[in-house]
C-alpha cells in the first residue's frame, strides 16, 4: 500500500473526458463521479436480480445500487469514483 | 521523547476530522481514514478549503481542515476498513491493495445513512435518497430545470431542498411525514440552540414559496422504467406530481457496523459510550452520529472529546461536557420527532421489493418468522450492501434487529480476505487471532 496521500485529492478540476459506457462514448468531466456521468445520460447503473433497470439511491457509497463493472473490475461502487478519459463501464 | 500513540481514526467527516487534529495536536501520531477522495464526510462533501467560505458550513470546514492540516494528521482516501483480523489491528483496502493498521486508540467516527423504506416504485431510477441526490449533485450531477419533489422525514429535507434550489432545480413540494404537533416541539427546542435555529430560518427562507407540507408523506411513485411521478397523501387527501427526482429519506440512521465489528456495545440503536467517548472495548472510541444522530454540532463536540481523551487530557475532555448534554438531548428529540409514522408500514404491498440487492418481496419476508429465516430463507440482506438499507426498513416493518456485523464489512477482493495479518510495522508481540471480547452473534 502506498504511503499516505496529500491532503484533499487531486484537482482534477472540471476538464471535459469521455467515458465508454457499454461500448458507448459518453461525455463527462473529470471532477464528476461516473454514477453522476450515468445518471446524467440516463444509463441505468445495473440490472437488479429480477432485471430491474437501477439507478443510485443513497449516493454515498453504502446502497451498491450504483455498482457496475469500471475498466475490468466488477461490483464497483460508481458514486465514489471519478471519471478518468478512456474509463470503460459496463452496467449490463 | 516516548513512542507517540498510533491512533487510527475512521472516517473524514466533522466528528473523525475533530478528533484526528485535536489528538495529533497533542502528540498522537495520526492515521485518519475515510472511503471517499476527499475529507468533509456528508455534511461538508464537495467543499474546498480555498473556496468554500461562502456559507456557515463552508467557513467552518475551512477552519477544521486547516487545523487538520497544521496538525500533521495523516489523511488517507478511498480507504476502506473492511476487518479487524486481531485485537488492535484494522485490514484496510486501497486502490485494490490490503494492508493492516496497528492501533493503539482507535476513533470510530463512521456517520450515518439515511433511512429508506419501501413504497411502490421505490426502485424506479430517479427515485434516490435526500441526501443521497445532494451528494449526486455535489459529485457532478446536473440538476438545473429538474423537477424534485422531496419527501421522507427529518431536518435534512429543507438543507436539501434549499441546496438543489440554488443549483437551478425546481422544487414541487417538501413533504415530512411528522405530523405538523412533534415539529412545534422541536421548534420550541430549538430557542436553547440558536445556532440550529438560524440554519433552518436561513433554509426556509431559501426555499420561500415551495410548500413545505408536515404530515404528508409518498404513497407511489410512478414510472415504468424511470420515476415520472409521484402520489403523496396525509392519509385524507392524495395528490399526484410529476416529477424527475423524488429525493426521498427517512431521517438518518447511524453507521454501526465497525462498532459491532469489533464487539462494541450497542443500546437503543446507538454505541455506548462513557464520558470521554470510549466504548466497551478498551481503548476503542466513537464520535458523531455512530452514538446518537445530533448533526455537526453534536460531532464536532464529541470529536474533541475524544481529540483530548485519547491523547491523555481528560480534564480538557471534560469542559465540553455540559455542551454535549445539550446536544445529545437535541438529538433524542430529532429521533423522537421523526420517528417513522405507523402508517408507512402500509405502503409497501406485497410485490414490492423490501431487499433490493436479491429483489426479495415484502410478501416473500411476511411469511419469514425472523430476520435469521429471512436471511436463509429470502437471501434478505446477503446482497453486496449487507443490509445496511434493508435493514432499517425491516426493522421497522418487521420489529427484526441486526446485532451483528460480519467480516469483510463490504465485498473485498480475495487476496484481501485470504491475507495473514501484517505485523511489519505493528505491535512488537502478543497479536494473536482471538479476540478482544467474544463477537455478538445475531
Amino acid at each position: 500500500m502506498e504511503a499516505p496521500t496529500a491532503m484533499g485529492h487531486a484537482q482534477q478540476g472540471n476538464a471535459s473526458v469521455t467515458i465508454v459506457v457499454n461500448g458507448r462514448a459518453i461525455a463527462a468531466r473529470a471532477n464528476m463521479s461516473v454514477a453522476a456521468a450515468l445518471m446524467s445520460a440516463e444509463i441505468p447503473c445495473r440490472r437488479s436480480v429480477r432485471g430491474e433497470p437501477r439507478a443510485p439511491l443513497c449516493g454515498m457509497g453504502i446502497c451498491f445500487e450504483c455498482a457496475a463493472t469500471v475498466d475490468g473490475e466488477p461490483l464497483r461502487r460508481t458514486c465514489q469514483i471519478r471519471c478518468r478519459d478512456g474509463m470503460e463501464v459496463v452496467t449490463e | 521523547m516516548t513512542t507517540p500513540l498510533r491512533v487510527v481514526v475512521v472516517g473524514a467527516g466533522p466528528a473523525g476530522i475533530a478528533a484526528a487534529a485535536i489528538a495529533a495536536e497533542n502528540g498522537c501520531q495520526i492515521r485518519l481514514l475515510d472511503e471517499n477522495h476527499a475529507p468533509g464526510g456528508q455534511i461538508w462533501r464537495g467543499y474546498d478549503a480555498g473556496t468554500a467560505s461562502s456559507s456557515p458550513h463552508g467557513r467552518e470546514f475551512a477552519k477544521w481542515i486547516r487545523r487538520l492540516e497544521a496538525s500533521g494528521a495523516a489523511w488517507e482516501a478511498d480507504s476502506c476498513v473492511l476487518d479487524s483480523p486481531a485485537p488492535g489491528v484494522l485490514r484496510v483496502e486501497r486502490a485494490g491493495r490490503w494492508d493492516d493498521l496497528s492501533w493503539d486508540r482507535l476513533v470510530i467516527a463512521t456517520g450515518a445513512r439515511e433511512r429508506f423504506l419501501p413504497f411502490s416504485g421505490w426502485t424506479l431510477p430517479g427515485v434516490i435518497g435526500a441526501g443521497g441526490l445532494q451528494a449526486m449533485v455535489k459529485g457532478g450531477l446536473p440538476i438545473a430545470g429538474k423537477r424534485v419533489v422531496v419527501a421522507g422525514s427529518g431536518p435534512l429535507l429543507l438543507a436539501v431542498a434549499a441546496a438543489l434550489r440554488r443549483e437551478g432545480a425546481k422544487i414541487e413540494g417538501i413533504f415530512e411525514q411528522a405530523p405538523r404537533g412533534r415539529l412545534a416541539i422541536v421548534g420550541a427546542s430549538l430557542a436553547a440552540l440558536p445556532g440550529k435555529l438560524a440554519e433552518g430560518a436561513r433554509y426556509r427562507w431559501q426555499t420561500r414559496g415551495v410548500p413545505y407540507k408536515p404530515g404528508w408523506w409518498v404513497k407511489r411513485a410512478l414510472g415504468e422504467d424511470r420515476l415520472q411521478g409521484v402520489v403523496v397523501s396525509d392519509g385524507n387527501d392524495h395528490r399526484e406530481t410529476p416529477c424527475e427526482y423524488l429525493a426521498c429519506g427517512f431521517h438518518l440512521v447511524p453507521n454501526l457496523e465497525l462498532a459491532q465489528l469489533l464487539g462494541c456495545r450497542i443500546d437503543a440503536g446507538y454505541v455506548t459510550v462513557n464520558a470521554v467517548q470510549e466504548t466497551s472495548v478498551n481503548s476503542v472510541y466513537c464520535v458523531g452520529e455512530p452514538t446518537g444522530i445530533g448533526g455537526l454540532d453534536k460531532a464536532l463536540v464529541e470529536g474533541q472529546i475524544a481529540g483530548f481523551a485519547v491523547a491523555g487530557h481528560l480534564g480538557k475532555a471534560a469542559e465540553f461536557l455540559p455542551l454535549r448534554q445539550k446536544l445529545r438531548r437535541f438529538a433524542q428529540l430529532l429521533d423522537n420527532a421523526f420517528a417513522p409514522r405507523a402508517e408507512l408500514r402500509a405502503l409497501a404491498a406485497s410485490d414490492t421489493i423490501v431487499c433490493r440487492c436479491e429483489d426479495v418481496t415484502h410478501g416473500e419476508l411476511a411469511e419469514c418468522a425472523s430476520g435469521r429465516a429471512a436471511r436463509l430463507h429470502t437471501r434478505c440482506g446477503m446482497g453486496p450492501c449487507q443490509g445496511r438499507i434493508c435493514g432499517p426498513a425491516t426493522q421497522f416493518l418487521f420489529g427484526w434487529t441486526v446485532a451483528s456485523a460480519r467480516p469483510p464489512l463490504y465485498p473485498a477482493r480475495l487476496a484481501t480476505l485470504a491475507g495473514q495479518v501484517l505485523n511489519g510495522e505493528s505491535k512488537p508481540a502478543g497479536i494473536t487471532r482471538t479476540p478482544q471480547k467474544p463477537r455478538q452473534t445475531a
